[in-house]
């Protein structure tokens, strides 16, 4: 096991500190702290050490969809990102609605290394909305799962939504919805408004999400359950959040760093790099989610990292995959839209970014304060860089990102996973 | 001129102004013995339809062999395109073989701006309808049939359609042929209004320059031409309207209704008619209906785009000029 010693770091952008790791741990933080016996001194000449970053709604393809993603290519992804703990979504091929899927694919992310892969199973047979899955035995399983969801749909039934929030709370699961009521939102392509009236692509109205929210929420209310609401995207859906938490009821929402920064005015270009579910919104709603995310009402970023290969997003907008990728660029997004507003702090987002979702996830070890004692799990983040964005640099496989080109602040340069450098200089170990 | 033709947006006034004017050159050849230009002679023209459309890709080839170029027509059913092929490589494999324009029909909306856009050829691409998006040749052909119709032949030349009341009656949300209808006819200075139920306007129509009716009646005595747009049958099993009768009864233009407009005003159709629809044979037959008026400008119409965007510097029709100098 070895000794680093990270020296002049701003522990969640505060006072420079010195931060000794040893093994997998924090060993010490303070002033001044000496070299002697330390394998390997990084200069952190004023860079941000937060805790490492936990991210809730990561797509990670495997197994299914190599093609695209892999669990090594998505955690190497992570990695660079600054990210040490992911959750991997349930809509593979075949999906992970069995307790082999996720072991499966919670192997995988052990054996590689780059970051704790923690899957998400799903709450349905085949993500169909009919049946429940298994839930139990996943939670169980070596995989030990305890969010689960049909992301990429909506668990839309009102009954299997109600009995679902009730038998997870057997053993203290979670479920992650994606709020889209599919009547409303059949044949959509972006956000229902102005923009789509002018373009002739079919709308998604805000109140498809909006209306499962407000629906879940009380069956949440009603059975004593809590719930977690998938990449909120509407100024109207935080309304509902905000107004059931003053009620008491125990949900939490994420929300994506592209749903923090880009507008439905995009869409103008008929570039599918854009197409995303749910899909961009506008400025009023952007402010929005800003403004919640800095409150509390919504409680973490989230990636929906959805990597998808060169041929789903080269072709006309009806015809494209919907998604994109997000964990390399996530951190930068968030420092522009929310620290360099003035919305939160470091220790803002290391609260966003790692603590809450860690705490909404049970993902031991991770979102822990940087303290001695604690578990190694750091990013450290050049804040000062600026840079365009260039997904030739990616570690994930797919590249469809839609910042390519765009200049945005802040760059990962290191990530330990328990006191293992995953991330050192900007280059994957 | 611009390089693409992709929306009636992107037209200016000048741009529109002067594809009605070439319009009415190229009407002139119609009249000719021998109803053929030179303009396009070696120049190819693939005619790329991924929808089908019988009279739009007729109308098209028609213009095209009028101004002498070489046509292809590729439909993509029965084509490489049903096998999987990507509108990328069908588009890369035409301009491969020397075509020199695209004239592009496709269901999904913003289809031609992509192949216009995303660097995958550099061939002119013309938009011949894209889903709900645009019909800029359509709406092209309705305003030069409202130009003759309503300012003159001659008295038209140069002038837009500066104060004409047009209302658009119909699915407006499914239409593409209203949206780019709209466009232009704002920027030639017309007044539009749209009138169709509710549920037939897309959210945010609020912002497109336009009055919005639901009310047929009122509307039509205020009313230079009306255009009637095709509802299908299966909207109402979406719940669009409740049934054929109430859809016609609120909607749709018969004899009564087109005896409130005032005397000059014309019937519009962009076709196919659905007969006993939104419009009774009676209206459809009559003088003041122009739906087969309409067909043949669009000849007319797309020869102007075509020589206009491919032509180059050749004056398209030599003739004498009559006018005093």
């Amino acid at each position: 096991m070895s000794k680093i010693l990270i020296r002049g770091a701003k522990v969640l952008g505060g006072e420079a500190q010195d931060v000794l790791i040893d093994g997998a741990v924090i060993a010490e933080v303070g002033a001044g702290l000496s070299a002697d016996g330390v394998d390997e001194v990084v200069e952190a000449d004023g860079k941000v050490l937060l805790p490492g970053l936990v991210d809730l709604h990561t797509h990670l393809r495997e197994p299914g969809r190599e093609d695209s993603e892999t669990v090594l290519t998505g955690t190497q992804a992570a990695a660079s990102g600054g990210y040490t703990a992911v959750f991997a979504m349930a809509n593979t091929f075949p999906v992970a609605d069995t307790a082999g899927v996720v072991e499966q694919v919670y192997r995988l992310g052990q054996e590689h290394g780059y970051c704790d892969v923690q899957p998400i199973g799903a709450v349905t047979v085949g993500l169909e909305g009919q049946k429940l899955a298994e839930l139990g035995a996943m939670h169980e399983s070596a995989a030990g799962v305890t969010v689960f969801s049909d992301d990429g749909k909506c668990v839309h039934d009102a009954v299997i939504m109600r009995r679902a929030l009730e038998y997870v709370k057997a053993f203290g699961g979670v479920v992650a919805q994606h709020a889209q009521e599919p009547r409303l939102t059949e044949g959509a392509q972006m956000n229902e408004g102005t923009v789509s009236a002018e373009l002739g692509l079919g709308g998604w109205p805000a109140v498809a999400e909006e209306s499962i929210i407000a629906r879940d929420v009380l069956l949440a209310e009603h059975v004593g359950s809590r719930v977690h609401i998938c990449h909120l995207s509407t100024a109207g859906s935080v309304e509902i959040v905000r107004w059931a938490k003053s009620r008491g009821i125990d949900v939490t929402a994420e929300v994506t760093p592209h749903h923090l920064l880009l507008t439905d005015e995009l869409v103008r270009s008929y570039n599918p790099v854009y197409k995303v579910n749910p899909p961009l919104r506008t400025e009023k709603d952007v402010m929005a989610l800003r403004e919640a995310l800095a409150d509390g009402t919504i409680d973490i970023v989230a990636t929906d990292h959805a990597p998808h290969p060169h041929e789903d997003k080269d072709c006309e907008w009806a015809a494209a995959a919907m998604g994109m990728v997000g964990l390399e660029t996530a951190l930068s997004v968030v420092q522009q839209t929310m620290v360099e507003t003035g919305l939160l702090d470091w220790a803002g987002v290391a609260d966003r970014m790692s603590v809450k979702p860690a705490e909404i996830g049970q993902a031991t070890g991770h979102g822990r304060p940087v303290s001695a004692g604690e578990p190694a799990n750091l990013v450290l983040v050049d804040a000062d860089y600026r840079g365009d964005v260039d997904p030739a640099g990616f570690a994930s496989r797919s590249r469809n990102t839609p910042y390519e080109g765009r200049e945005l602040p802040g760059r990962v340069t290191h990530t330990w996973l328990r006191g293992k450098a995953t991330l050192a200089d900007g280059k994957l170990a | 001129m611009m390089r693409h033709l992709i929306s009636a947006a992107d037209l200016t006034r000048d741009d529109a102004v002067l594809i009605l004017d070439t319009a009415e050159e190229m009407a002139r050849v119609a009249d000719r013995p021998i109803k053929k230009l030179p303009a396009l002679r070696g120049r190819t023209i693939c005619n790329l339809f991924f929808e089908d459309s019988t009279r739009t890709r007729i109308s098209f080839e028609a213009a095209e062999k009028r101004l002498s170029a070489d046509v292809i027509n590729f439909a993509a059913k029965g084509s490489s395109v049903s096998k999987g092929e990507s509108l990328k490589d069908t588009a890369q494999t035409l301009e491969a073989m020397g075509v020199d324009a695209v004239v592009i029909r496709h269901s999904a909306s913003g289809a031609p701006y992509r192949l216009a856009t995303s660097g995958w050829i550099d061939a002119p691409v013309i938009n011949a309808g894209d889903g709900t998006h645009q019909h800029p040749t359509q709406a092209l052909l309705d305003a030069f049939t409202m130009r003759r119709r309503l300012v003159g032949r001659d008295a038209g030349i140069g002038q837009g359609l500066d104060g004409k009341r047009v209302t658009l009656v119909g699915d407006i949300l499914h239409s593409r042929v209203a949206r780019s209808n709209v466009d232009l006819l704002h920027t030639l200075g017309a007044e539009v209004t749209l009138v169709a139920p509710p549920t037939l306007l897309p959210v945010g129509v609020e912002s497109w320059p336009c009055d919005v009716s639901y009310d047929l009646d009122s509307t039509l005595p205020k009313t230079d031409a009306v255009m009637m747009l095709r509802v299908q049958r299966e909207r109402m099993n979406a719940a669009f309207f409740p049934t054929e009768r109430e859809y016609s009864r609120r909607y749709g233009l018969d004899g009564e209704r087109m005896a409130k407009m005032p005397e000059h005003a014309i019937v519009m159709h962009p076709g196919p008619m659905v007969r006993g629809m939104e419009i009774t044979a009676e209206v459809a037959d009559s003088d003041r209906c122009t739906v087969i008026e309409q067909v043949a400008n669009g000849v007319h119409t797309r020869m102007a785009v075509l020589y206009l965007l491919l032509g180059g510097n050749e004056p398209a029709v030599t003739h004498t000029r009559t006018e005093g100098n």
